[in-house]
């Protein structure tokens, strides 16, 4: 059998087995969509709104570069570079940046509006998210510094790593001492 | 090391006491006391590692040499926090399920609470554990190289059982799992994992969690990954793809020396390690010690553990303490006779699987020196003729 039809037969299962007990209370359509933050590889998540690198310089200046430095050169161990590495990571010593390493430019756009800037997260409004992401993206010459990003291309950007991921459940060690790569 | 230096202490003085006359009080003792503290003469603490000015970030390390037994005390758990401690007030906070499911809800600590329970047994450990090894960088301790790691009697409700209140639709695959820490750290759950053992839990080692594990309510996700145990959780979203969240894809995936990176690698594979004797303690006599540590695997139960002696020449087989618990800790126990000879002294496990830890030469040769995650090979321990006990190989 599948995985996919063992997973399905799984969710029958479980649907089947417990009845429910009655307990929470349902959520409103308003607290989900405040609640739901992620963006998605396709775009879903992403907030209208729109923003360029050259608009999202200043935001970086004034939000970001006391601790990512003045071009995302990153400072000391605590903060990460944001830019460089593209090209170093099958080498000695790879650089994992957001240019080199992320697959995805929707992650990008997620973890800033969650997480950043780090001592006063979602502090930022879309524009100022999608103009910082660009800049962050234009810093590693992904986009250029006037290619608008929004709902619609971001998901579009290519990432240089995108390609990069690989997924087996078997340990790497198994795999190797059964001969396989 | 202190802690060496507090056994050597502790050896002085039963030294002197063994000669004085062991004195019972004749006043009767100290006031009883609402909640309990160690003795005074007691000292393990964790080693704390703050990355950034933000307080709380970072890591903590669990003494694992001077643990008794398999479970970590709740205070001496450790931690790694990406944005602190968030202060979270229990009678507000809520965990909202949504996305594929038939009834989205909203639950209250109370409502949780109010499924029936379940207690498990299980180990947690980070996936950046002992990092460094990757590079040689090797900690002069078990508590600095090993000390991301712990073992908690978790409490809580089975998720799945939680999730027949919502109804998730067939067609879900992932489950987006969401803190209410300063960074809202996110991580996509496989289904099987979800339906399989998942737990939402409240309680840790008989009393409710430490706000530093994620109280009022984390996710439990037995034998993965530390990280995708989301503390202080707010939100599960349920659907067909993965986040490709940060901590999904920029960390907790390990760059092979191809330059392709490991993702989803959620399963910790079979690791053991000597806590006792370890490096920074120091042998105070040829003879019988006791060697003891712990094993442990994400994929079952430990099958056995082998210790060596003699540098890796031979292996006999080590005691396992009963009962033997799937996903915890095993602590383990091998008598040895030490002759006052410079040696190194290893132990190596197997899992019910039949996966046999690897060296650090074979983990190298498949990981490369990058990976940055899920390190779990042999370390041994060098012993010197003064009884110092080294970590440098
Ligand atoms: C107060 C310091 C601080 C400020 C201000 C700040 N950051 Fe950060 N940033 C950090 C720290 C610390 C991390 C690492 C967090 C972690 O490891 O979980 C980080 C991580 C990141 C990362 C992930 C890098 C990687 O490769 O893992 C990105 C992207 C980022 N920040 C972007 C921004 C942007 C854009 C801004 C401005 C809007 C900003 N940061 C403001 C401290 C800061």
């Amino acid at each position: 059998m599948s995985k996919a039809a063992l997973l399905l037969l799984l969710v029958l299962a479980v649907r089947a087995q417990d009845k429910p007990l009655g307990l929470g209370r349902p959520a409103t359509a308003a607290e989900i969509a405040e609640a739901a933050l992620t963006v998605f590889p396709d775009g879903r998540g992403l907030p209208s709104g729109s923003g360029t690198a050259a608009r999202g310089r200043a935001v970086y200046q004034a939000q970001c570069a006391s601790c990512h430095n003045d071009n995302g050169e990153g400072r000391d161990a605590q903060y990460p570079a944001l830019k460089g590495g593209i090209g170093s990571l099958a080498t000695r010593s790879p650089r994992k940046t957001v240019g080199s390493y992320w697959p995805y430019a929707t992650t990008v756009f997620d973890y800033i509006r969650r997480s950043m800037p780090f001592d006063h997260p979602r502090s930022l409004t879309a524009d100022e998210v999608y103009s910082v992401t660009a800049f962050v993206l234009f810093l590693n010459g992904i986009v250029a510094e006037t290619a608008e990003m929004n709902a619609k291309t971001l998901p579009a950007v290519k990432m240089p790593n995108r390609h990069g991921f690989i997924r087996h459940d078997e340990s790497p060690v198994s795999r190797a001492r059964r001969g396989t790569k | 090391m202190k802690a060496p230096r507090r056994k050597f202490l502790a050896l002085s003085a039963a030294l002197t006491a063994s000669c004085k006359k062991a004195e019972v009080p004749s006043e009767s003792g100290a006031h009883m006391r609402p909640y309990g503290e160690r003795a005074p003469q007691e000292q393990s603490v964790r080693i704390i590692r703050e990355l950034s000015k933000s307080p709380g970030t970072g890591s903590s390390r669990t003494p694992l040499h001077e643990i008794y037994g398999i479970i970590t005390p709740s205070a001496l758990h450790f931690e790694r926090h990406h944005a602190g401690v968030p202060a979270i007030d229990p009678a507000t906070h809520r965990l909202l399920i949504h996305g594929l499911v038939d009834r989205p809800l909203s639950f209250s600590l109370a409502d949780l609470k109010s499924f029936p329970s379940l207690s498990r047994i299980c180990f947690l450990e980070c996936g950046g554990n002992s990092v460094g090894d990757y590079s040689g960088n090797h900690q002069p301790t078990v508590q600095g190289s090993h000390g991301l790691l712990s073992c908690s009697e978790w409490t809580g409700v089975k998720l799945s059982r939680v999730l027949a209140e919502v109804g998730v639709q067939p067609d879900a695959q992932w489950m987006i799992a969401e803190g209410a820490d300063a960074s809202m750290m996110t991580r996509s759950i496989p289904m099987e994992k979800v339906l399989h053992d998942a737990m939402l839990v409240y309680g840790q080692n008989g009393e409710a969690l430490r706000p530093e594990q994620g109280y009022p309510l984390r996710l439990i996700l037995p034998g993965w990954e530390g990280n995708t145990n989301v503390k202080w959780l707010r939100r599960l979203e349920f659907t067909r793809e993965p986040a490709q969240s940060a901590k999904e894809t920029a960390n907790y995936t390990e760059l092979l020396p191809n330059g392709q990176a490991r993702q989803f690698s959620f399963v910790m594979d079979a690791r053991s390690v000597i806590t006792s004797p370890s490096g920074g303690m120091k042998l105070a006599r040829k003879g019988f010690h006791e060697i003891t540590g712990f094993a442990w695997t994400g994929h079952g139960k430990i099958a056995q553990v082998e210790v060596s002696v003699d540098n890796g020449q031979t292996w006999a087989l080590a005691e396992l303490q009963e009962p033997v618990l799937s996903l915890a800790l095993v602590r383990f126990r091998f008598p040895w006779r030490w002759d006052g000879a410079e040696t190194r002294i290893m132990s190596r496990c197997t899992d019910e699987t039949g996966y046999v830890q690897p060296t650090h030469d074979e983990l190298l040769s498949v990981y490369g020196p990058n990976a940055g995650y899920h390190y779990h090979a042999i370390r041994p321990w060098r012993v010197l003729p003064s009884g110092e006990v080294v970590s440098h190989v």
